[in-house]
């Protein structure tokens, strides 16, 4: 008897646990790919310079056109504790405000203590339109060459 | 008592029921506190009344927490319209939100120092063990319940504080999940100040009450608080014992009435800090932990995150929960340091700690960087793994220098290191709230 009431009491605690979990859970499914939130069009190909960074405030990215065309989003969000990093002109890196990070153009970790280069998002070319999915940020451990994304008339 | 017979008295006189609900309040005053208590248990150097003051404080920010989520709304960007009419419209609205302020903030310090009684007068042997253990966690609440009204005012100073602590989660075992839990997923949201809101203000603040309760009651239990001599209380000898009522009383008001004094005059002078609204797109430079936890913050310019916010920290607090079981339980009770040369030990260890930590401080910002020491080897193990074990084996070299040294027992040795630790934390606290600049560059 004493077992099984002892049992209905974790049953009941289990309950009550599951409860409170699925209260709290934010609800899945929500940020579905495709919804127009998530979706930032950056602009056309000829609109950025070679060498260029551009600073979405909407979706708290840079646009980075490199040397030789090809396109990156980097988030803006240190790799290190979440701080939002500007874009230095003179010195063509992004330094971290907060504890003193360094990016390079690619996002690569110059200067730590930021354990990762800069997250990454999608981006798509559609008809000369640059697209940029910021619904799932792609974590990297450094810059590769596969990461950067080119228009399809330009020359590598 | 002497209550307990006027009840059965018929309460016909208009003055009678009048005096009743007072009386059942002083009832319940008396009757948490025992009727006589040791004369040598009330000497204010026996306890500085850090207890009872932290009481207080937990009352004053009650009464003024309650008042402010009148008038408080907890949605980003409204939040912080909600405090600026706090601040700006409402009648004693500034000094209200001044009072919870410096409350909230004294509180950090006078729990810490309570802590720190009760552990330079051995006061959390045999019985007393578990009350220890609820102490610490009372200290936890505390701080999470500062750190989680931190965010409510949602300026930028909050917004960073909060995003920077949430991120170092990222660094521990399990973490990132309990950071996905509280922030959607990518920042400090709605959701989070919806959690800290409902934590700071309903949960905490109901765990702390119950536990506050235990931790009375276990004193009681434990026969009052530790004093001079109390490890005699089985011999013949008894203590001279003297009325609660008017000795305690009288001192517990007094330390209270001014304690309050205090705090309504530091509010009348100065303003709590509020910062412009939180900007998620713009950091400010520097972005800083709240004060209680810039130690912490310190201590991550130096080591890998792993280390600083999870290895370290955790060390820590085992080493603070397992005291009263690793030392000496039959040692003396209620003194001040132990001995004299533990005290003379204490004062030497907390001197070289003053020395060498911003010695440590000065040669890793400016002289050895581990990560080009060690350019092939991964983050965890060149600016984790080994400075830590660099530390760790200093600290011990220390230990047993000093025990032998001082022919310390091994409580007093324990002491020491405890003397050194704290003493270390407490300058890197301060290295972390005033000596960081921009770009977490050290400045004076």
């Amino acid at each position: 008897m004493k077992i099984l009431w002892t049992g209905l009491g974790f049953i009941a605690i289990a309950e009550f646990i599951a409860l409170c979990v699925s209260f709290l859970n934010p609800k899945k499914g929500k940020t579905v790919s495709g919804n127009s939130d998530n979706i930032i069009e950056a602009g056309t190909i000829d609109s950025f310079q070679p060498e260029s960074v551009t600073a979405f405030v909407r979706g708290k990215f840079y646009l980075v056109c490199l040397k030789d065309g090809g396109f990156l989003a980097l988030s803006s969000k240190c790799t290190h504790l979440g701080c939002s990093v500007p874009w230095n002109e003179e010195e063509k890196k992004f330094i971290c405000p907060c504890h003193a990070s360094q990016f390079d153009m690619t996002g690569k970790v110059l200067s730590s203590p930021a354990p990762r280069a800069l997250d990454i998002y999608k981006i798509k070319i559609v008809n000369m339109n640059i697209i940029v999915d910021i619904s799932r940020i792609i974590k990297r451990a450094g810059f590769a060459k596969e990461q950067v994304i080119y228009p399809e008339n330009v020359k590598r | 008592m002497q209550n307990e017979s006027r009840d059965h008295e018929p309460a016909n006189s208009k003055k009678m029921l009048a005096a009743k609900p007072f009386n059942t309040f002083v009832s319940f005053i008396k009757h948490i506190h025992p009727v006589k208590i040791p004369l040598s248990s009330l000497a204010f150097k026996c306890t500085w009344g850090l207890g009872g003051m932290s009481l207080v404080l937990a009352f004053m920010l009650m009464v003024t927490g309650i008042l402010m989520q009148l008038a408080y709304k907890p949605l980003p960007g409204i939040a912080y319209e909600s405090v600026q009419l706090i601040k700006n419209d409402i009648l004693f609205g500034q000094l209200v939100r001044n009072i919870h302020y410096f409350s909230a903030n004294f509180l950090v310090i006078v729990a810490f120092c309570h802590m720190l009684r009760v552990f330079f007068t051995s006061g959390f042997y045999g019985t007393r063990r578990v009350n220890w253990i609820i102490g610490i966690c009372i200290f936890l609440l505390i701080l999470l319940s500062c750190f989680t009204g931190y965010l409510l005012p949602w300026d930028q100073t909050a917004y960073w504080a909060v995003t920077i602590c949430i991120n170092m989660f990222e660094y521990i075992p399990s973490g990132s999940f309990f950071k996905n839990f509280v922030t959607d997923g990518y920042e400090v949201s709605t959701r989070t100040l919806q959690m800290f809101f409902t934590l700071h203000t309903t949960l905490i603040p109901s765990i702390l009450i119950i536990l506050f309760a235990i931790h009375f009651w276990k004193i009681r239990k434990a026969g009052g608080v530790v004093f001079p001599g109390t490890h005699h209380a089985d011999d013949n000898i008894k203590p001279v014992m003297v009325k609660s009522n008017p000795n305690l009383f009288l001192r517990e008001t007094v330390v209270g009435a001014v304690l309050i004094a205090f705090i309504l005059s530091i509010s009348l002078v100065f303003n709590a800090p509020l910062d412009d609204i939180a900007n998620s797109g713009l950091s400010p430079n520097p972005a800083k932990a709240p004060w209680y936890f810039s130690g912490l913050q310190e201590l991550l310019v130096h080591f890998h995150p792993l280390f600083a916010v999870f290895i370290i920290p955790v060390l820590a607090l085992l080493l603070l929960f397992f005291t009263p079981f690793i030392t000496d339980t039959a040692a003396q009770k209620g003194v001040w340091f132990i001995s004299d040369k533990a005290k003379k030990a204490g004062f030497i260890s907390a001197l070289f700690s003053i020395i060498c930590v911003p010695g440590f401080i000065l040669l890793d910002e400016y002289v050895v960087n581990f990560q080009l020491l060690m350019p092939d080897m991964v983050g965890v193990i060149s600016t984790g793994l080994i400075p830590f074990s660099i530390v760790i084996a200093f600290i011990f070299i220390f230990y047993y220098l000093m025990k032998r040294k001082f022919n310390l027992s091994i409580n007093e040795a324990f002491q020491t290191i405890f003397i050194f630790l704290t003493t270390a934390y407490i300058v890197l606290t301060v290295t972390g709230t005033w000596l960081r600049g921009p770009g977490m560059k050290l400045i004076w």
